[in-house]
């Protein structure tokens, strides 16, 4: 995947194409708007991450001017702004995404994969396959080697949601905001259960598990080991 | 205080320019009278004189002049303020009550002339208004009038009166600097007490005179005002105290984790698992400033413009549901009981925080040792208020401490050692403050009951 960073704060900036390196993406830093939206327009990048306050061009009127131009990229927004307000202001002008200044790098990363998968028209796939866990998208029909799970709605959509981002990080923060719609904090480890209530379902006596806990960053589903 | 400032003051000087006015116009009112009433009079002596002359010119031309003397002679005997003199043709005194040809002030013969007059033993000058007839081409005839009464009682009359608009001045400037010096001293209360607030003693408060006028009905108000700002000085210097304190402690656990994993000597996996609680720590951190952030913003009238209409029980049943298994897992029960589902203009992200700040605090403070948790999510409608309430059967909050656990930072002693930042129910608070809600927290017998109430769309 080829990112682009538009990031004043060089050492952000540098923190964040390190990260996207490491995990195998290449990423392109530029420190200015005006810079920004000219590597936007002509370069060829999966995901685009804006600063929302930038010198020259801002990030808002940068994502704006990417639009009016056709281009449908998945932007996610970086900002110091973290109000319900800022969010919908971001996710308006056109962003995808929105993460709030300090975060961390895994929820960083998560977000990214999650975004240069979106181009991928899997709205169109009925059925997914983790191994020999499937899930029916017409029937809402779960099983696990032939036989039928039942889940509760909620259960239903957060494996949904866990199956289509097979093979990723899924962070406890992203799975609020697909899964429930919501944008606060929970205070407390709210979703940590409502996963483990999942694994009890699916993965309770079968030896191979499905669902893996990512130390320090969410979960995956993935047939073998994270 | 020194006489300058009192020319300076404002009351001074402005009084002192009504009273110059007033005396002013006084003075202008009677000196117009004076010059009216003596205009008026001398007019009409003016024309009794003349129809006098014209009477004696008239006998002149009838009989001649010894019948002009003759009548000259009786009118001069019948006294009164009358003047008369006649000469003859060589000039000398033939008839009348003055002996000598008055001399007259003006250049012609009409107009005033002085003529002395004998009293007993003295002798004054009085002024008369007459007129000097020819007769054959000499002057030889003067007919007149005393007014020197008439001059006297008008001069009595303009020197009075000037010396009244004297007095009346004097009395006024004396009177404004009296009340000069009366505001100025309220006025040096007042700028005394204030270089005190100024200089930081902010329980000082305005002198007061207890007259319940303007000036003490402006310092009550400033007072008032200055209370409000006490009180919010208290409020933000408890808050500072408090930041200070909550976030040195996970700052100083922070600091201690590195330390400890930098002066391990078992290498990489001390190492990684010092990492790993520093970044917990800085995580802890992030949460309290994001909370005390939207707190700040919210208690700044500045709530967010993406309002909706939300539908506040279908919220409470979607929070239930997010909690449900946490509280389950807690050993506690935590039932939702929506008999309405009322309409709020709000934020449902924001209310769905305070939602979830209730029942966080109500799993962490709300359940007593040894006995069953129970929690209670209810939704009802009255008066048109939303009626949101959370209750617990745990230890409650005494009814002392109800105010207090609102404000930022305030944990109680019971919960300081459970984790928390000290900022839910603040925000909850906010919360209502910010939606023209209500908050209130009761006596759940046994328990705490926390209500908020949100005006309905």
């Amino acid at each position: 995947m080829r990112v682009l960073i538009v990031e004043d704060d060089r050492e952000i900036a540098h923190f964040v194409q390190r990260g996207l390196k490491e995990s195998g993406h290449g990423a392109d830093v530029v420190f200015n708007g005006d810079d920004g939206l000219e590597h936007a327009l002509s370069g060829d990048y999966d995901v685009i991450i804006v600063d929302r306050m930038l010198p020259g061009r801002d990030g808002l009127s940068l994502i704006q001017a990417v639009r009016a131009s056709g281009s449908r990229t998945p932007v996610l927004i970086l900002s110091a702004l973290g109000e319900v307000d800022d969010r919908v202001k971001g996710l308006k002008a056109g962003g995808d995404d929105y993460l709030t200044k300090p975060f961390a790098l895994t929820e960083l990363l998560a977000r990214i994969e999650a975004l240069g998968r979106r181009i991928s028209p899997d709205e169109t796939v009925t059925r997914y396959m983790v191994g020999d866990l499937a899930l029916d998208r017409l029937t809402h029909k779960v099983t696990r080697a032939g036989d039928v799970i039942v889940l509760q709605p909620r259960e239903y959509r957060l494996l949904e949601y866990l199956m289509r981002n097979a093979g990723q990080v899924v962070t406890r923060t992203m799975l609020l905001e697909h899964v429930w719609d919501y944008h606060f904090d929970p205070q407390t480890n709210v979703i940590d259960v409502h996963v483990s209530r999942l694994r009890g379902k699916i993965d309770k006596g079968f030896d191979k598990p499905l669902l893996h806990t990512v130390r320090g960053a969410g979960y995956m589903m993935r047939d073998g080991d994270v | 205080m020194a006489t300058s400032s009192y020319l300076k003051s404002t009351v001074f000087r402005r009084t002192a320019v009504v009273v110059l006015l007033l005396a002013l116009v006084a003075a202008s009112c009677v000196g117009l009278v004076g010059w009216y009433a003596n205009s008026l009079l001398t007019r009409g002596t003016e024309k009794m004189i003349e129809a006098e002359a014209a009477e004696l010119k008239a006998e002149l031309v009838a009989r001649g002049f010894d019948a002009l003397a003759i009548a000259v002679g009786e009118r001069s005997r019948r006294g009164g303020a009358s003047l008369y003199y006649l000469a003859d043709a060589n000039g000398q005194w033939r008839a009348g009550n003055l002996t000598v040809l008055p001399t007259w002030s003006g250049a012609s013969g009409r107009g005033t002339f002085t003529y002395p007059s004998i009293a007993g033993a003295t002798r004054t000058s009085r002024v008369a208004a007459g007129l000097l007839i020819d007769i054959d081409g000499r002057p030889r005839l003067v007919i007149g009038r005393d007014v020197d009464d008439q001059r006297a009682l008008l001069d009595a009359i303009f020197r009075t009166t000037g010396l009244a608009a004297v007095l009346l001045a004097l009395l006024g400037l004396v009177g404004s600097v009296v009340i000069a010096h009366h505001v100025q001293h309220r006025i040096a209360g007042m700028s005394a007490a204030t270089r005190h607030i100024m200089s930081g003693d902010l329980s000082r408060r305005l002198p007061l005179d207890g007259s319940g006028d303007e000036l003490d009905r402006l310092s009550m108000q400033l007072n008032d005002m200055l209370a409000r700002i006490e009180e919010l000085m208290t409020g933000l210097r408890e808050v500072s105290d408090n930041i200070a304190h909550d976030l040195k402690t996970p700052l100083n656990r922070l600091r201690n984790s590195a330390e400890a994993a930098l002066a391990a000597q078992s290498g990489a996996e001390a190492w990684k698992s010092g990492l790993e609680r520093v970044i917990d720590e800085a995580d802890g951190l992030i949460k309290t400033f994001n909370a005390l952030l939207m707190i700040a913003r919210l208690e700044a009238g500045s709530g967010p413009d993406a309002f909706e209409t939300v539908e506040i029980g279908a919220l409470a049943r979607d929070v239930h549901e997010l909690y449900e298994p946490v509280a389950d897992d807690a050993g506690v029960q935590l039932t939702v009981d929506v008999t309405s589902n009322p309409v709020s203009r709000v934020n449902r992200h924001l209310l769905g925080q305070a939602l979830a700040n209730l029942i966080d605090n109500a799993l962490k403070y709300g359940v007593s040792h040894g006995r069953p948790g129970q929690i209670g999510l209810g939704v009802s409608q009255a008066d048109g208020f939303a009626r949101i309430v959370v209750s617990d059967n745990g230890p409650g909050v005494a009814e002392s401490e109800r105010d207090r656990v609102l404000r930022r930072f305030v944990r109680l002693e019971a919960s300081r050692s459970k984790p928390g930042t000290g900022l839910g129910l603040s925000l909850v608070a906010a919360v209502a403050r910010i939606y023209k809600g209500r908050i209130k927290l009761e006596d759940n017998a046994p328990g705490l009951r926390v209500v908020l109430e949100l005006p309905l769309a």
